[in-house]
Protein backbone atom coordinates (compact mmCIF):
# COMPACT_ATOMS: atom_id res chain seq x y z
CA UNK A 1 0.00 0.00 0.00
CA UNK A 2 0.97 3.56 -0.66
CA UNK A 3 1.30 5.44 3.05
CA UNK A 4 -0.58 8.81 2.08
CA UNK A 5 -3.32 6.49 0.87
CA UNK A 6 -3.37 4.31 4.04
CA UNK A 7 -3.41 7.86 6.15
CA UNK A 8 -6.41 9.33 3.88
CA UNK A 9 -8.27 6.48 4.45
CA UNK A 10 -7.71 6.87 8.54
CA UNK A 11 -8.39 10.68 8.38
CA UNK A 12 -10.53 11.59 5.23
CA UNK A 13 -13.78 11.80 6.20
CA UNK A 14 -12.93 13.10 9.51
CA UNK A 15 -14.89 12.18 12.46
CA UNK A 16 -15.29 15.02 14.61
CA UNK A 17 -14.52 13.10 18.20
CA UNK A 18 -11.26 11.85 16.93
CA UNK A 19 -7.93 13.53 18.25
CA UNK A 20 -4.61 12.04 16.14
CA UNK A 21 -1.31 11.40 17.20
CA UNK A 22 1.78 11.12 14.79
CA UNK A 23 4.75 9.99 15.08
CA UNK A 24 8.13 11.75 14.21
CA UNK A 25 9.18 11.78 10.02
CA UNK A 26 7.00 10.46 8.04
CA UNK A 27 3.88 9.43 10.00
CA UNK A 28 3.79 13.51 10.75
CA UNK A 29 4.58 14.23 7.09
CA UNK A 30 1.56 11.96 6.12
CA UNK A 31 -1.39 13.14 8.48
CA UNK A 32 -0.09 17.16 7.57
CA UNK A 33 -0.48 16.47 3.59
CA UNK A 34 -3.87 14.64 4.59
CA UNK A 35 -5.44 18.19 6.56
CA UNK A 36 -3.90 20.80 8.30
CA UNK A 37 -6.40 19.74 11.28
CA UNK A 38 -5.85 21.26 14.85
CA UNK A 39 -7.22 18.03 16.32
CA UNK A 40 -3.78 16.61 14.96
CA UNK A 41 -1.06 16.52 17.47
CA UNK A 42 2.07 15.71 15.19
CA UNK A 43 5.53 14.71 17.08
CA UNK A 44 8.82 16.13 15.60
CA UNK A 45 10.94 14.53 18.03
CA UNK A 46 10.30 12.30 21.20
CA UNK A 47 11.55 9.14 18.89
CA UNK A 48 9.82 6.02 21.22
CA UNK A 49 7.22 8.29 22.36
CA UNK A 50 4.08 7.78 20.52
CA UNK A 51 2.40 5.52 21.79
CA UNK A 52 2.64 7.15 25.04
CA UNK A 53 1.35 10.58 24.03
CA UNK A 54 -1.81 8.95 22.96
CA UNK A 55 -2.28 6.82 25.63
CA UNK A 56 -1.87 9.91 28.44
CA UNK A 57 -4.47 11.67 25.82
CA UNK A 58 -6.96 8.46 25.77
CA UNK A 59 -7.03 8.95 29.24
CA UNK A 60 -7.63 12.28 29.57
CA UNK A 61 -9.92 12.31 27.10
CA UNK A 62 -12.48 9.59 27.27
CA UNK A 63 -15.25 11.13 25.26
CA UNK A 64 -12.91 11.49 22.27
CA UNK A 65 -11.22 8.56 20.34
CA UNK A 66 -7.21 8.76 19.84
CA UNK A 67 -5.41 7.24 16.60
CA UNK A 68 -1.70 6.83 16.95
CA UNK A 69 -0.36 6.92 13.60
CA UNK A 70 3.02 6.10 13.53
CA UNK A 71 6.21 4.42 11.73
CA UNK A 72 8.05 1.02 12.81
CA UNK A 73 11.14 2.53 13.80
CA UNK A 74 9.39 4.76 16.16
CA UNK A 75 6.84 1.86 17.20
CA UNK A 76 10.55 -0.69 17.90
CA UNK A 77 12.13 2.35 20.12
CA UNK A 78 9.01 2.09 22.50
CA UNK A 79 7.87 -1.57 22.55
CA UNK A 80 7.42 -1.55 26.14
CA UNK A 81 4.73 1.29 25.64
CA UNK A 82 2.36 -1.49 24.06
CA UNK A 83 2.69 -3.60 27.38
CA UNK A 84 1.38 0.13 29.48
CA UNK A 85 -1.54 0.38 27.11
CA UNK A 86 -2.40 -3.62 27.44
CA UNK A 87 -2.28 -2.83 31.42
CA UNK A 88 -4.62 -0.14 31.29
CA UNK A 89 -6.52 -1.47 27.92
CA UNK A 90 -8.28 2.33 27.09
CA UNK A 91 -11.41 1.42 24.94
CA UNK A 92 -10.64 4.55 23.35
CA UNK A 93 -7.67 4.06 21.86
CA UNK A 94 -6.00 3.00 18.39
CA UNK A 95 -2.89 2.39 16.81
CA UNK A 96 -1.85 1.98 13.54
CA UNK A 97 1.86 1.91 12.49
CA UNK A 98 2.90 2.27 9.14
CA UNK A 99 5.88 -0.20 8.45
CA UNK A 100 8.09 0.64 5.61
CA UNK A 101 10.27 -1.71 6.85
CA UNK A 102 12.92 1.21 6.97
CA UNK A 103 14.22 4.07 8.74
CA UNK A 104 12.94 6.16 6.31
CA UNK A 105 13.37 9.91 7.52
CA UNK A 106 17.35 8.82 8.11
CA UNK A 107 17.80 7.27 4.66
CA UNK A 108 16.08 4.18 4.30
CA UNK A 109 18.42 1.79 6.33
CA UNK A 110 16.33 -1.42 7.10
CA UNK A 111 14.17 -1.67 10.54
CA UNK A 112 14.25 -5.35 12.13
CA UNK A 113 10.28 -5.53 10.44
CA UNK A 114 12.59 -6.26 7.65
CA UNK A 115 14.01 -8.91 8.69
CA UNK A 116 12.08 -10.75 11.58
CA UNK A 117 10.21 -8.75 13.76
CA UNK A 118 6.06 -8.80 13.61
CA UNK A 119 5.04 -6.26 15.69
CA UNK A 120 1.39 -7.66 15.37
CA UNK A 121 2.49 -10.21 17.35
CA UNK A 122 4.62 -8.32 19.89
CA UNK A 123 1.38 -6.21 20.44
CA UNK A 124 -0.95 -9.39 20.80
CA UNK A 125 2.16 -10.59 23.28
CA UNK A 126 2.07 -8.05 25.18
CA UNK A 127 -1.37 -8.18 26.07
CA UNK A 128 -3.76 -5.84 23.42
CA UNK A 129 -6.29 -8.40 22.80
CA UNK A 130 -7.05 -7.34 18.95
CA UNK A 131 -4.57 -6.60 16.69
CA UNK A 132 -3.63 -7.69 12.99
CA UNK A 133 -1.55 -6.71 9.82
CA UNK A 134 -3.39 -5.30 6.78
CA UNK A 135 -1.64 -5.94 3.53
CA UNK A 136 -3.71 -4.41 1.18
CA UNK A 137 -6.67 -2.20 0.16
CA UNK A 138 -9.53 -4.06 0.94
CA UNK A 139 -8.57 -5.67 4.15
CA UNK A 140 -7.67 -2.26 4.75
CA UNK A 141 -11.27 -1.26 4.37
CA UNK A 142 -12.54 -3.91 6.25
CA UNK A 143 -10.30 -2.63 9.34
CA UNK A 144 -11.40 0.61 9.26
CA UNK A 145 -14.43 -0.18 11.55
CA UNK A 146 -12.10 -1.62 14.16
CA UNK A 147 -9.72 1.19 14.44
CA UNK A 148 -12.45 3.84 14.28
CA UNK A 149 -15.02 1.62 17.13
CA UNK A 150 -14.37 -1.48 18.25
CA UNK A 151 -13.49 -1.55 21.85
CA UNK A 152 -10.12 -0.29 22.19
CA UNK A 153 -7.23 -1.11 23.06
CA UNK A 154 -6.58 -2.10 18.83
CA UNK A 155 -3.36 -2.25 17.08
CA UNK A 156 -2.67 -2.64 13.49
CA UNK A 157 0.15 -2.58 11.18
CA UNK A 158 -0.29 -1.31 8.10
CA UNK A 159 2.66 -2.83 5.56
CA UNK A 160 3.67 0.32 3.28
CA UNK A 161 5.88 0.70 0.06
CA UNK A 162 9.50 2.15 0.72
CA UNK A 163 8.49 5.26 -1.50
CA UNK A 164 9.00 8.76 0.39
CA UNK A 165 6.48 11.04 -0.63
CA UNK A 166 7.11 15.26 -0.64
CA UNK A 167 7.55 16.83 2.90
CA UNK A 168 4.84 18.36 4.45
CA UNK A 169 5.59 19.69 7.37
CA UNK A 170 2.82 20.51 10.40
CA UNK A 171 3.07 23.17 12.94
CA UNK A 172 6.90 22.74 14.28
CA UNK A 173 6.92 25.30 16.40
CA UNK A 174 6.13 23.30 19.65
CA UNK A 175 4.09 25.85 21.79
CA UNK A 176 1.60 27.11 18.73
CA UNK A 177 1.07 22.96 18.38
CA UNK A 178 0.16 22.22 21.62
CA UNK A 179 -1.57 25.68 22.52
CA UNK A 180 -3.97 24.94 19.00
CA UNK A 181 -4.43 21.57 20.14
CA UNK A 182 -5.37 22.31 23.17
CA UNK A 183 -7.61 25.33 22.58
CA UNK A 184 -9.44 22.86 19.77
CA UNK A 185 -9.62 20.41 22.27
CA UNK A 186 -10.52 22.07 25.65
CA UNK A 187 -11.89 25.33 24.22
CA UNK A 188 -10.39 29.00 24.36
CA UNK A 189 -9.99 28.82 27.76
CA UNK A 190 -7.39 26.28 27.69
CA UNK A 191 -4.67 28.48 26.25
CA UNK B 1 14.93 5.70 60.27
CA UNK B 2 12.18 3.56 61.91
CA UNK B 3 10.86 6.85 63.39
CA UNK B 4 10.98 8.46 59.22
CA UNK B 5 8.33 5.68 58.11
CA UNK B 6 6.65 9.21 59.06
CA UNK B 7 4.05 11.58 57.13
CA UNK B 8 6.23 12.88 54.24
CA UNK B 9 4.46 10.81 51.92
CA UNK B 10 1.00 11.88 52.96
CA UNK B 11 2.27 14.93 52.62
CA UNK B 12 3.33 14.76 49.17
CA UNK B 13 0.01 12.98 48.54
CA UNK B 14 -1.98 15.81 50.06
CA UNK B 15 0.41 18.07 47.71
CA UNK B 16 -0.52 16.41 44.59
CA UNK B 17 -4.73 16.50 45.69
CA UNK B 18 -4.75 20.14 46.30
CA UNK B 19 -2.70 20.76 42.95
CA UNK B 20 -4.93 19.00 41.09
CA UNK B 21 -2.89 16.03 40.02
CA UNK B 22 -4.37 12.91 38.80
CA UNK B 23 -1.89 11.38 36.16
CA UNK B 24 0.73 9.26 38.38
CA UNK B 25 3.09 7.26 36.27
CA UNK B 26 6.07 5.47 38.12
CA UNK B 27 8.84 3.20 38.15
CA UNK B 28 8.57 1.78 41.40
CA UNK B 29 11.28 2.79 43.96
CA UNK B 30 11.20 1.52 47.82
CA UNK B 31 11.22 5.65 48.99
CA UNK B 32 8.06 6.32 46.50
CA UNK B 33 6.24 2.87 47.86
CA UNK B 34 4.33 4.61 50.24
CA UNK B 35 2.83 7.50 48.12
CA UNK B 36 1.93 4.79 45.21
CA UNK B 37 -0.25 2.73 47.01
CA UNK B 38 -1.88 6.18 49.14
CA UNK B 39 -2.70 7.55 45.08
CA UNK B 40 -3.58 3.68 44.46
CA UNK B 41 -6.30 4.04 46.67
CA UNK B 42 -7.67 7.40 45.24
CA UNK B 43 -10.71 6.40 42.83
CA UNK B 44 -10.11 9.53 41.10
CA UNK B 45 -5.95 9.43 40.17
CA UNK B 46 -4.47 7.20 37.51
CA UNK B 47 -1.98 5.29 38.40
CA UNK B 48 0.23 3.55 35.91
CA UNK B 49 3.42 1.01 36.40
CA UNK B 50 5.72 2.24 33.67
CA UNK B 51 7.97 -0.10 31.90
CA UNK B 52 10.86 2.48 31.53
CA UNK B 53 10.45 5.86 32.54
CA UNK B 54 10.67 7.73 28.84
CA UNK B 55 7.29 6.74 28.98
CA UNK B 56 6.29 9.01 31.42
CA UNK B 57 7.53 12.08 29.75
CA UNK B 58 5.35 11.08 27.07
CA UNK B 59 1.86 9.96 28.71
CA UNK B 60 1.94 13.22 31.20
CA UNK B 61 2.48 15.38 27.50
CA UNK B 62 -0.20 13.43 26.27
CA UNK B 63 -2.18 13.99 29.66
CA UNK B 64 -1.70 17.27 29.44
CA UNK B 65 -2.65 17.68 25.83
CA UNK B 66 -5.91 16.22 27.11
CA UNK B 67 -6.61 18.92 30.12
CA UNK B 68 -5.23 16.49 33.13
CA UNK B 69 -2.11 17.21 35.40
CA UNK B 70 0.48 14.55 36.23
CA UNK B 71 3.34 13.44 38.09
CA UNK B 72 5.91 11.02 37.26
CA UNK B 73 7.59 9.40 40.50
CA UNK B 74 11.21 8.09 40.04
CA UNK B 75 14.20 7.06 41.23
CA UNK B 76 17.27 8.97 40.71
CA UNK B 77 18.69 5.99 38.05
CA UNK B 78 15.33 6.34 36.40
CA UNK B 79 16.37 10.08 35.33
CA UNK B 80 18.95 8.75 33.07
CA UNK B 81 16.06 7.36 30.99
CA UNK B 82 14.15 10.26 30.34
CA UNK B 83 16.69 12.39 29.01
CA UNK B 84 15.62 12.48 25.33
CA UNK B 85 11.95 12.51 26.27
CA UNK B 86 12.35 15.72 28.08
CA UNK B 87 12.73 17.34 25.16
CA UNK B 88 8.91 16.71 24.28
CA UNK B 89 7.77 19.24 27.30
CA UNK B 90 11.01 21.45 26.43
CA UNK B 91 10.11 22.06 22.74
CA UNK B 92 6.37 22.25 23.39
CA UNK B 93 6.42 24.47 26.60
CA UNK B 94 4.50 21.91 28.24
CA UNK B 95 4.55 21.43 32.07
CA UNK B 96 6.27 18.41 33.49
CA UNK B 97 6.68 17.97 37.31
CA UNK B 98 8.58 14.69 38.15
CA UNK B 99 9.43 13.58 41.98
CA UNK B 100 13.08 11.89 42.33
CA UNK B 101 14.13 9.83 45.25
CA UNK B 102 18.29 10.34 44.93
CA UNK B 103 20.07 6.94 45.58
CA UNK B 104 24.12 7.45 45.15
CA UNK B 105 24.65 9.84 47.94
CA UNK B 106 24.31 9.91 51.98
CA UNK B 107 25.64 6.62 53.42
CA UNK B 108 24.68 4.63 50.14
CA UNK B 109 25.21 1.24 50.29
CA UNK B 110 24.99 -0.01 46.66
CA UNK B 111 28.32 1.10 44.63
CA UNK B 112 26.09 1.12 40.95
CA UNK B 113 23.81 3.61 42.01
CA UNK B 114 26.38 6.41 42.58
CA UNK B 115 27.36 7.43 38.90
CA UNK B 116 23.52 8.02 38.17
CA UNK B 117 22.42 9.41 41.38
CA UNK B 118 25.24 12.13 40.73
CA UNK B 119 24.55 12.71 37.23
CA UNK B 120 21.24 13.26 38.03
CA UNK B 121 20.84 16.72 38.68
CA UNK B 122 23.04 17.68 35.93
CA UNK B 123 21.13 15.56 33.66
CA UNK B 124 18.44 17.03 33.99
CA UNK B 125 19.97 20.84 33.95
CA UNK B 126 21.02 19.88 31.46
CA UNK B 127 17.56 19.70 29.61
CA UNK B 128 16.37 22.51 31.06
CA UNK B 129 14.56 20.76 34.40
CA UNK B 130 14.50 23.46 37.22
CA UNK B 131 15.82 21.46 40.42
CA UNK B 132 14.36 21.78 44.08
CA UNK B 133 15.88 19.40 46.40
CA UNK B 134 14.60 18.69 49.66
CA UNK B 135 16.58 17.20 53.02
CA UNK B 136 14.08 17.60 55.69
CA UNK B 137 10.71 16.38 56.23
CA UNK B 138 9.13 19.61 57.20
CA UNK B 139 10.06 21.02 53.79
CA UNK B 140 8.59 18.16 51.88
CA UNK B 141 5.07 20.03 51.78
CA UNK B 142 6.63 23.51 51.23
CA UNK B 143 8.75 22.54 48.27
CA UNK B 144 6.44 20.03 46.67
CA UNK B 145 4.10 22.61 46.42
CA UNK B 146 6.71 25.35 45.11
CA UNK B 147 7.44 22.90 42.39
CA UNK B 148 4.52 22.17 41.05
CA UNK B 149 3.00 25.17 41.22
CA UNK B 150 6.24 26.58 38.90
CA UNK B 151 5.34 24.01 36.51
CA UNK B 152 1.81 24.28 35.86
CA UNK B 153 1.90 28.08 36.24
CA UNK B 154 4.56 28.47 33.55
CA UNK B 155 4.31 25.32 31.81
CA UNK B 156 8.01 24.66 32.41
CA UNK B 157 9.96 21.36 33.91
CA UNK B 158 10.45 21.31 37.48
CA UNK B 159 12.08 17.89 39.60
CA UNK B 160 11.76 17.63 43.23
CA UNK B 161 14.91 15.80 44.95
CA UNK B 162 13.95 13.85 48.15
CA UNK B 163 17.72 13.33 49.61
CA UNK B 164 18.54 9.95 50.54
CA UNK B 165 18.70 11.79 53.87
CA UNK B 166 14.97 12.24 54.10
CA UNK B 167 14.31 8.87 52.69
CA UNK B 168 17.05 6.78 54.76
CA UNK B 169 19.97 5.58 53.37
CA UNK B 170 19.70 1.81 51.57
CA UNK B 171 22.44 -0.52 53.66
CA UNK B 172 24.33 -3.08 51.77
CA UNK B 173 26.52 -4.27 54.26
C1 LIG C 1 16.38 9.06 19.83
C2 LIG C 1 16.53 9.25 18.36
N1 LIG C 1 17.33 8.44 17.64
C3 LIG C 1 17.44 8.62 16.31
C4 LIG C 1 16.75 9.62 15.67
C5 LIG C 1 16.89 9.82 14.17
N2 LIG C 1 15.64 9.45 13.50
C6 LIG C 1 14.74 10.36 13.08
S1 LIG C 1 13.45 9.69 12.28
C7 LIG C 1 14.10 8.15 12.47
C8 LIG C 1 13.46 6.95 11.85
C9 LIG C 1 12.06 6.77 12.13
O1 LIG C 1 11.70 5.58 11.51
P1 LIG C 1 10.20 5.17 11.36
O2 LIG C 1 9.51 5.42 12.64
O3 LIG C 1 10.13 3.81 10.80
O4 LIG C 1 9.63 6.26 10.36
P2 LIG C 1 9.69 6.37 8.77
O5 LIG C 1 10.44 7.63 8.50
O6 LIG C 1 10.33 5.16 8.19
O7 LIG C 1 8.26 6.44 8.42
C10 LIG C 1 15.29 8.19 13.17
C11 LIG C 1 16.09 6.99 13.49
C12 LIG C 1 15.94 10.44 16.46
N3 LIG C 1 15.23 11.44 15.93
N4 LIG C 1 15.85 10.25 17.80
Amino acid sequence: MQRREVVSALLAPRQDNLLTVGGLGSSSWDIAATADNPQDFCLVGGMGLTVSVGLGLAGARPQNRVLVITGDGDMLMGMGSLATVAQIQPRNLAIVVLDNEMFGETGGQPTHTAGVTDLAAIAKGAGIPTTGTIRDAAALQDTLPHIHESDGPVFYVAKVSAEMPPTVYPPLDGPFAKDRFRAAVLGDGAV
Amino acid sequence: MTEKSAEWPSDIFTVLREREISQICHVPDAGHDRLIRLCTAQNDMSVITLTTEEEGVGILAGAWLGGRRGALLMQSSGVGNTINALALPAACRMPFFTIVTMRGEWGEGNPWQLPMGQGAPGALEAMGVTLYRVERAEDVTDTVSAAAAQAFNNQCSTAVLLSQRLIGAKGFK
